[in-house]
């Protein structure tokens, strides 16, 4: 149980800022670089490293898999729906501006942009940690020899 | 329309060290056999790559190729490894020349491509000129975020960007159903079991 004590603090220690870090690339691809692909991956990349360090059924006790298809389907129907909304608002597929068609700053964009992006965020995160776990589920633990 | 030539800079010689790193990578991943040290190498190599991009102003793309290439897939790899083996076959001899002669002649010929490329950071340049310029005057009055890249990806090319994801989300179902997730007819769950006799086999180093 001792083994790789080293990493294993090291990661408690990374595990929460990984995942405030995600949420800024989020919620900040408007302004700054990133959006929703680079911030699901990183989210998932949070998981990946307790993974490796604790061993797969800890992390399986943190974020169960069977949670992990529902968010894919949350995340794409976020997506899509977004553009179903602004085609029952009586617009094209996916135009943002009729979800606040009176603003003089566009805000229809902003909202609709935050929305997709979250979409395409929770899609990513949840899509890469299931792959993650069914290609490390056939082998939970990295054998001490393989380090 | 005068020629524009790129301005010589000292970072010209980062760029030349990340490009020369990258090749010494590339060549370490041919000659190394240990599975083990070639994932770790291309992880080294995505976030060279991503070095590189940063160096070109692509901070977008950096902030993927480090994310995605260097953390994400390196797990995939290596946890994709932990299921094989753990050193390559040796290469199998034979069309050795043949392989030199079709690498020789296609690198010759990229190499002649880039005679007639635009210089770097030419305004002039077709990527640079047509509609790329018309997204960065139009995205301040259309959309309205500083961000022009995040313009582009989830409002100009939403359509796109939905696409993606659908392929990403395909990605997932598809291993899913592949990796033992059980039939949607209600078949059982599959347990794979290493046979007897090869419960050995790769585990050697």
């Amino acid at each position: 149980m001792m083994a790789h004590l080293i990493l294993r603090v090291t990661i408690k220690l990374l595990f929460a800022p990984i995942i405030v870090f995600a949420l800024y690339v989020q919620f900040h691809g408007e302004y700054g670089p990133g959006g929703g692909f680079q911030a699901g991956v990183i989210f998932a990349a949070a998981f990946v490293l307790h993974a490796l360090g604790f061993g797969l059924d800890e992390t399986k006790k943190v974020l169960p898999p069977k949670v992990l298809p529902w968010l894919m389907v949350t995340g794409v129907m976020l997506y899509a729906g977004t553009g179903v909304a602004t085609m029952l608002l009586g617009e094209n597929f996916l135009d943002y501006d009729i979800l606040q068609p009176d603003s003089h700053h566009h805000a229809g964009q902003h909202i609709g942009i935050i929305l997709v992006e979250l979409g395409v965020g929770v899609a990513v995160a949840s899509t890469m940690l299931t792959i993650f776990y069914y290609f490390a589920g056939r082998e939970p633990e990295i054998r001490d020899e393989d380090w | 329309m005068e020629e524009f030539q790129t301005p010589l800079q000292p970072i010209i010689l980062l760029d030349l060290a990340i490009l020369s790193l990258l090749i010494a990578t590339a060549f370490a991943m041919m000659r190394v056999r240990r599975l083990f040290a070639v994932v770790m190498l291309s992880g080294i190599f995505s976030f060279l790559a991503a070095l590189f991009f940063v160096s070109l102003d692509a901070v977008d793309v950096a902030f993927t190729e480090a994310a995605v290439g260097a953390g994400i897939s390196t797990v995939l790899m290596l946890s994709g490894m932990l299921l094989t083996a753990r050193r390559e076959k040796p290469a199998v001899p034979g069309y050795r020349n043949v392989a030199m002669v079709v690498c020789l002649v296609t690198g010759a010929a990229l190499f002649y491509a880039t005679i007639d490329m635009p210089a770097f950071g030419d305004p002039n340049a077709p990527a640079n000129a047509y509609i790329g310029q018309q997204f960065v005057e139009r995205t301040p009055q259309d959309v309205e975020i500083p961000n022009i890249v995040t313009a582009i990806l989830a409002s100009y090319r939403g359509f796109d960007t939905l696409g993606e994801v659908l392929v990403v989300f395909a990605a997932g179902v598809g291993v899913i159903m592949l990796l033992g997730a059980g039939s949607l007819r209600g078949g059982r769950k599959v347990k794979d079991e290493r046979p007897e006799d090869d419960s050995n086999e790769g585990r050697e180093f």
